[in-house]
């Protein structure tokens, strides 16, 4: 084998060329070089901030991280609100290319008139219109399914509320934009709502995130929220104020319940009321909160703080004998009367009795002053620090600008007006030993510590004259419940229209149970009955009984009276109006 | 010389090609944490479906319909109810003797 031609022998290399050349080239090939460096300086030295940020905007995104809105429980852990993802359907109306079919199917699953859908479609100069918000997730991937080109989709929240109508005015409802309107989604916006984040991710060319690079936010999630009610108390407060509505053919009604140790609500139930779940007409009647943002003339409810304040001076004692004959009262040029003549009464007969003379009497031999110290210590005339929108104050004019006659009405409930929590609150003045306790509709838990009013001997003795008035020889007999000591008063007013009083009512009860050691106040309120019977212990005590009974069984209160049969007089002693 | 340039070479080819390796597994692992969190999400969101409709069946109103009408109970009466109080003194005895 030959060892092939020897490099030397390339014939090229004895052509002589000239010097120069080499150099040239090696000059050429080193100036592109060097432009090359210089490029690359330059890009990396002079431009390197904006090509960094070309490149993030091709592969950088920047995600938004919603925070879902706060949940609100009862004190047992039920759900009242909760939010559920749900997708807001939207369209580009230029965009949009569809068959027919298409159009129709996408009317049906948004439950839309396909008239209407066209005319949204229709739109000139809009690049953005809303087909329909709130879409429930699975419909939302229908309609994605559907493939419409300019049909597109954006992620909101929805809340439901599993309770309804039952608890509408306590939970309230949110807007669209998932913010309180009403009630507790209202008053605890700012704990309840959530505060959304976002993340600065790279994307590969599937858009599937492959890199964070750095959270820029995180979501701030809504607390939860605890409430004070109970909803098996709430659901019997409900239902047995809707019987009493239908019975009665009553306008409206209401009732409350409080937790005499806490001080929390266990239930505040509304009628008429509506579902917060479907809010396409709304009127302000549904809307109202009957417990809390209206006030009314509280009639003989009245009464057992005018006895507290004669107990508490140490002048009349529960004997103390008024008399009440003939059964009307002339001051000035004004009379008020009973709605019968009962002669002589002591003290504890008068509230039992439910006498208006009487108590009139008792209230005149004291200044206004006293008088009006009492009814604003137990929380009249200023609004219930609640947490609630909307809390209003009522009505107890100043005492320097009393007349005598005002403060004889007064003394029995008209004159000044009051909210059904304001009552409700006021008796747990009776109820507990004479101290008032602030209310709270978030759960507590804890005992409240209450201001001290009145002294425990007046509480103890105005408990037991409610305990008379909620039996046979009173005006309540019917708010007695089987197995339980009910305490508690009536009222009834008339209306107001006009500045002049009409033939329509308000008939209520105040009262609490076991009256031995009292576990709850309830206060209930039905607003023009007219079936016939409108005195408060016909229309509102039953309801009270009948509230009384389920919540105490509910609350596993041990009886503390015998399960003897009730005797429920044929006639109840009429109340004095 | 040319040794030790050889062997730094096959070590730079090494780590060139453990950093594309560690790379990948990064972002795989990336994947998966994004498809857990992904799935923790969903499972929250069914979670609070779940609750949700389980407090929309057992509604007290529900209950209370379909007891009265359904199955034709009657609300209990306070003259038909036991209430047994615990009588924690002699329960203490009990145990006490017990042990």
């Amino acid at each position: 084998m030959s060892r092939g031609v020897p490099y030397s022998a390339n014939p090229l290399l004895r052509i002589k060329l000239p010097a120069y050349r080499s150099r040239l080239l090696l000059l050429l090939m080193a100036f592109a070089f060097l432009a090359l460096i210089g490029r690359a300086a330059y890009l990396q030295l002079f431009t390197h901030g904006f090509l960094q940020k070309q490149g993030e905007s091709r592969y950088g995104r920047t995600i938004e991280l919603p925070a879902s809105r706060g949940k609100v429980f009862d004190r047992n852990g039920v759900v009242l609100a909760s939010s559920l993802p749900a997708r807001a359907v939207w369209v580009s109306p230029d965009e949009v290319k569809a068959t027919p079919e298409q159009l129709a199917s996408l009317a049906r699953l948004l439950e839309m008139p396909p008239a209407e859908l066209a005319r949204r479609l229709d739109v000139k100069g809009k690049t953005f219109v809303y087909l329909k918000r709130q879409v429930e997730a699975e419909v939302a991937e229908r309609v994605h399914a559907l493939a419409i080109p300019g049909v597109h989709q954006r992620k909101e929240y929805k809340r439901f509320y599993p309770e309804g109508e039952a608890l509408a005015h306590v939970v309230g409802f949110t807007n669209v934009e998932d913010i309180g309107q009403e009630g507790i989604e209202l008053a605890q916006e700012r704990q309840l709502a959530g505060k959304p984040g976002s993340r600065r991710v790279l994307q590969d060319n599937f858009n599937r995130v492959i890199e964070d690079v750095g959270t820029l936010r995180e979501p701030l999630e809504g607390h939860d929220l605890q409430l004070s009610i109970d909803s098996k108390i709430q659901f019997h407060a409900f239902s047995a104020l809707r019987e009493a509505l239908r019975e009665h053919r009553a306008k409206a009604g209401a009732a409350v319940v409080l937790d005499v140790q806490t001080g929390e609500v266990l239930a505040l139930a509304n009628l008429p009321t509506y579902n917060p779940n479907q809010r396409g007409q709304l009127s302000g009647a549904q809307l109202r909160n009957r417990v809390i943002t209206d006030t009314f003339e509280p009639g003989s409810t009245m009464k057992p703080f005018t006895s507290a304040m004669a107990l508490e001076s140490g002048r009349f004692t529960p004997q103390t004998v008024i008399q009440t004959a003939p059964g009307r009262l002339t001051i000035g040029s004004a009379t008020i009367g009973d709605a019968h003549t009962y002669g002589a009464l002591t003290v504890e007969q008068v509230l039992q009795k439910s006498s208006n003379v009487g108590t009139a009497k008792i209230a005149l031999t004291f200044p206004p002053e006293k008088m009006w110290n009492m009814f604003t210590a137990v929380g009249f005339g200023q609004a219930p620090d609640l947490g609630f929108p909307g809390a209003v104050a009522g009505r107890v004019r100043p005492h320097k600008s009393w007349r005598p006659i005002e403060q004889a009405t007064m003394s029995y409930g008209h004159g000044v007006s009051v909210s059904l929590i304001q009552m409700a609150r006021a008796y747990t003045v009776f109820a507990r030993d004479g101290d008032l306790v602030p209310l709270s509709m978030v759960r507590t838990g804890v005992p409240a510590v209450g201001v001290k009013v009145i002294e425990p001997r007046t509480a103890q003795a105005v408990r037991r004259m409610l305990e008379l008035a909620a039996g046979p020889g009173g005006t309540a007999p019917k708010a007695q419940i089987v197995g339980y000591r009910v305490a508690g008063k009536t009222g009834t007013a008339h209306k107001q229209e006009g500045g002049r009083y009409i033939n329509k009512y308000i008939a209520s009860f105040v009262g609490f149970a076991p009256a031995s050691n009292p576990r709850i106040v309830i206060a209930v309120m039905i607003d023009e009955p007219s079936a016939g019977r409108h005195y408060g212990g016909d229309v509102a005590a039953p309801v009270f009984a009948q509230i009384a009974g389920d919540s105490l069984r509910a609350l596993r209160v041990a009886p503390d009276a015998p399960l003897a049969n009730l005797v429920i007089p044929a006639e109840p002693v009429k109340e004095s109006m | 010389m040319t040794r030790v340039n050889l062997l730094l070479g096959a070590l730079l080819i090494l780590c060139a090609l453990g950093l594309v390796t560690s790379q990948q597994r990064a972002r795989r692992l990336f994947v998966d944490l994004e498809r857990a969190q992904a799935k923790a999400q969903q499972l929250e969101v069914q979670w609070d479906q779940l609750q949700l409709d389980q407090t929309g069946l057992a509604k007290a109103s529900l209950i209370d319909s379909r007891a009265r009408k359904g199955l034709a109970m009657q609300p209990l009466s306070a003259d038909k109810t036991l209430h047994l109080t615990i009588d924690t003194a002699a329960l203490a005895r009990a145990q006490e003797a017990a042990r």
